[in-house]
């Protein structure tokens, strides 16, 4: 029992040991770690701006944790998830430049649940994709999903560059803004709409419960415990594989759909901003725990929001967030998992209570 | 070497796995360590092998109290194991394998090495290649191998954990010749860790019997075998009798069937099983056993002939969207074409030529993905229709093959139940294991993971979570590694099975086993069925002369 609450607190180790690094390396540059902390945090929750703007940072890197929970739990390492987002936004923005702008009858819900399916489908079949990949030409979804990724980025610049480009010529930046009635319902004045938020908790709650209560959940535990013996109990193991990478894709295409939709206007050459591999960093940390990656998840977000006021404040760079994330990196491989920390002692034990 | 034991205690939480054991191994002897599963006959000779350091307790070598840290540290001390799965790196080749302790210099004298290796091979009449990959070897050459990489460090005591679990006749007795002759001529100590009779009575000078992690007493052998299994078991056990269940109807019907693979050609002629039958399939190891096992269970297919269960073959069921791939081929040509055409007689698509294609190319991929996805959601893999149809395969290995470490027993039922729902129903499937661990004898709760029993259990589960109504049991070595009781308390199981109609195929390595087991024995040799032999009829002399005689 003990045991088991240590085990699930133990998330925490690697987050106060990244803060407590990131205190040693501020004073050895003479910064002061009070000032800079609460700098970091007045600039993630100190005014409703900013919180709001920490809570739109918060939904996209909730829905790609959702999708990967569940390739994790399936075995797969589903790089590809930034790939899927940024497909998902060119849904999105296509269904917000072809059908929406030169079409304002059309009522604002109706694009709304056509950008959102659109940017479903293609993260999903982009996920797909690396999912074939890897069943049928024997890819490991790592390599497939680094190179889809590439391509997604370069599809984009195409996009932008070339037929999606603004009709006053425009830049290399961005698509002219979609139209209003396009966008998410934003609250007030800020890139936050809370719509977006009830769909990722919504999504992440129905992962977690599909994870834990169901034999489609079981069947992804069993592939992605031991594919082989999976397949031998029955698992049809490509079904799942590609259906895993359909949901996760179809996830990080929601959340593609949001960054363009709420947080951005139009579609940008940096729509996905890291938030896919953020997302698999928050996953492995939270141990797969559906409740620590909402909770990690909402700290990263901070994290990121308030490096910017830090930098306002005092003379450190943004880069504070930066490297709080990177020491973190560092401790989650090295004490990330309680159970492998203390088993290497114990393994021996282990193997040998089992055979004679 | 003079090796000691002393007042050995292991404990496993509350298990005790070896309660206070003192042993003394003179040179030149070769010793028995006998006792059923769980004994605690592993666990001793890990000890001394430096695999694990004891509760309490003292190794002594030469009189001189070690402490080892590590396997290497033990074999620093001349001390030596092989273990019953082989401790080598398949990728790698045989002097690759063979020169991996001698990793402390910068680099590898391959030359020595495979002079060594051929020094030893040829002394012991082993015919391994040095430049073979360890992939394509069987057990007992794996095990080879590893015996001269133990002693060309030096090991002056080998301990052999259940050396001869599944390797061919004719390897064990080339493995006990070489015993015999580096305990009676080189003056090794040499330690051999079995549970069967037999072989102990061949090759020891003296055996110690072990029980529930106590020494319960030392003979010199030959000494009746009633004795010793008195010691092991505190209690004589009677073999099960057994009938035969052979019904009228035909399950498996194997029509000329021949498998390929680029080591070897498997060629079946006509093999009828009835219902109820239980057929034996005997051999050298990778005589085409397994292959053909793994083909009735439509694991791999089969080249030619035909392999029949209750008169249908299996094939899986096709998709209904099977066709969407060549609608995907025929969009894209047409597509392409298409817009070829119109480039070529200057028509206008407003994309030309490259930007047609591109897009062919896109909408074509997409219908492909899309159809992929449909026929993973709609088809059914040919192993997974002979599931449906009541076949059932039980590979030899527990935790690579058949069960999943990490899952407990009763989400191992949640998976394989045959009417799953969508919502998995724990407490069903919770208490459908309660109920058959009672009945399969399984120490071990339902929510326990499967990694935590002991192998013996874990053999019982797997033939727990077999479904009824069952046609055809497939099984690989079903009692290897088990004790007597257990393998028949096993058999027993199959036999209830075979009474209710099932047929039952297995492999074994056990010339007992298959005699006492089966009705029909079919004997392969390098990938031909050299026989078809009734076991009333046969006896473990004919047998073992089929199977050894043909062997080459």
């Amino acid at each position: 029992m003990k045991e088991r609450i240590v085990q699930n607190l133990w998330p925490i180790v690697p987050v106060l040991m990244s803060i407590l690094a990131t205190t040693l390396l501020l004073v050895l540059v003479g910064g002061d770690p009070v000032v800079t902390f609460s700098a970091l945090l007045d600039g993630a929750i100190g005014t409703s701006d900013r919180l709001f703007s920490t809570l739109a940072f918060w939904v996209p890197l909730l829905l790609c944790s959702a999708g990967l929970l569940v390739t994790f739990t399936a075995g797969l390492w589903n790089i590809g998830v930034e790939g899927q987002m940024i497909m998902g936004a060119l849904g999105a923005s296509w269904v917000a430049l072809k059908v929406a702008a030169p079409h304002p009858a059309i009522p604002g819900w109706l694009i709304l649940v056509m950008e959102v399916l659109a940017a479903m489908a293609l993260g999903g079949l982009w996920s797909v994709l690396a999912g074939v990949l890897k069943t049928r030409g024997g890819v490991h979804e790592i390599f497939g999903g680094v190179a889809l990724n590439n391509l997604a980025i370069i599809a984009t610049n195409y996009l932008i560059s070339g037929p999606w480009q603004p009709p006053e010529g425009g830049t290399f930046r961005g698509t002219q803004p979609f139209p209003s009635q396009a966008l998410f319902p934003l609250l007030g004045n800020t890139r936050f709409s809370p719509l977006t938020l009830v769909l990722a908790l919504g999504v992440l709650g129905l992962v977690a419960l599909s994870l834990r209560g169901t034999s489609w959940g079981l069947r992804l535990k069993a592939l992605g415990k031991n594919p082989r013996s999976a397949f031998l109990l029955g698992v049809p193991s490509e079904r799942e594989t590609l259906t895993a990478m359909l949901v996760c894709g179809a996830a990080a295409g929601l959340a593609g759909s949001v960054r363009v939709l709420s947080w951005f206007d139009s579609l940008r050459q940096s729509i996905s901003g890291g938030i896919g591999f953020l997302a698999i960093l928050i996953v492995l940390l939270a141990g797969m725990r559906p409740l620590w990656t909402l909770l990690i998840a909402l700290f990263f977000s901070a994290l990121l929001t308030g490096g910017t006021i830090v930098q306002l404040r005092t003379q450190l760079k943004a880069s504070i967030s930066g490297i709080i994330q990177g020491t973190l990196v560092l401790f989650v491989l090295l004490f990330g998992d309680y159970r492998l920390l203390f088993r290497k002692r114990r393994e021996g034990a282990e193997a040998e209570a089992k055979e004679p | 070497m003079h090796v000691e034991l002393r007042d050995i205690k292991k404990y496993f939480g509350p298990v005790r796995a070896n309660d206070g054991i003192s042993l003394v191994f003179e040179p030149g002897h070769i010793y028995g360590l006998l006792g059923e599963n769980g004994a605690g006959k592993s666990t001793l000779m890990k000890i001394l092998s430096g695999y694990q350091a004891p509760t309490s307790g003292q190794v002594l070598l030469e009189g001189e109290p070690v402490d080892f840290s590590s396997p290497s540290a033990a074999l620093n001390c001349g001390i030596g194991m092989l273990y019953q799965e082989p401790q080598d790196f398949p990728p790698l080749q045989v002097l690759e394998n063979y020169l991996l302790a001698y990793d402390n210099r910068l680099l590898l004298d391959r030359r020595a090495g495979e002079r060594g290796l051929r020094s030893y091979a040829d002394r012991f009449g082993f015919t391994i290649e040095p430049h073979v990959d360890v992939n394509s070897l069987t057990l007992g050459e794996r095990q080879q191998m590893e015996l001269m990489r133990l002693l060309s460090l030096g090991a002056e005591i080998l301990i052999l954990d259940e050396p001869t679990t599944g390797i061919s006749a004719e390897q064990k007795e080339k493995l006990f010749g070489t015993m015999l002759r580096l305990a009676h001529e080189e003056e090794k100590t040499i330690v051999l860790v079995s549970h069967k009779l037999d072989e102990v009575q061949e090759l020891c000078d003296e055996v110690a019997v072990l029980r529930r992690g106590l020494l319960v007493g030392t003979r010199a052998l030959p000494c009746p075998n009633r004795e010793l299994v008195r010691l092991m078991f505190g209690a004589e056990v009677p073999r099960s009798e057994r009938a035969r269940a052979a019904r009228d109807t035909t399950t498996l019907l194997v029509d000329r069937a021949s498998i390929h693979t680029y080591r070897l050609d498997v060629e079946v002629p006509t093999l009828e099983a009835r219902a109820g039958e239980v057929i034996g399939l005997a051999g050298l190891e990778g005589s085409g056993q397994r292959l053909f096992m793994e083909a009735c269970a439509g694991l791999r297919p089969i080249r030619s002939g035909q392999i029949l269960l209750d008169g249908e073959p299996l094939h899986g069921k096709r998709s209904p969207f099977f066709w969407t791939r060549w609608l995907a081929l025929v969009v894209l040509v047409t597509a392409v074409a298409w817009f070829a055409f119109q480039w070529a007689t200057g028509g206008s698509t407003g994309l030309g030529f490259a930007g047609g294609a591109a897009l062919s190319l896109l909408v074509a991929g997409t219908l492909w993905l899309v159809g992929t996805l449909l026929v993973s959601w709609t088809g059914v893999s040919p192993y997974h229709e002979f599931q449906r149809r009541g076949g059932a395969y039980v590979a030899a290995g527990r935790l690579e093959l058949g069960l999943i470490s990490g899952l407990t027993i009763a989400e191992h039922r949640a998976l394989t139940n045959p009417a799953q729902s969508f919502v998995a129903d724990w407490a069903g499937a919770r208490q459908e294991m309660e109920r058959r661990i009672a009945q399969f004898n399984i120490v071990g709760q339902p929510d326990a993971p499967v990694d935590e029993l002991s192998g013996g259990n874990q053999q019982r589960v797997m033939i727990a979570l077999l479904n009824s109504p069952l046609r055809l049991l497939l099984l690989e070595h079903p009692t290897r590694g088990l004790d007597v009781t257990s393998a028949n308390f096993i058999w027993e199981r199959f036999q209830d099975r075979c009474v209710q109609g099932t047929t039952i195929v297995f492999m074994s390595a056990d010339l007992d086993e298959l005699l006492e087991r089966s009705d029909r024995i079919v004997v392969f040799s390098g990938g031909s069925v050299i026989g078809i032999l009734d076991t009333s009829e046969t006896t473990v002399d004919e047998l073992g002369h089929l199977i050894g005689g043909q062997a080459r």
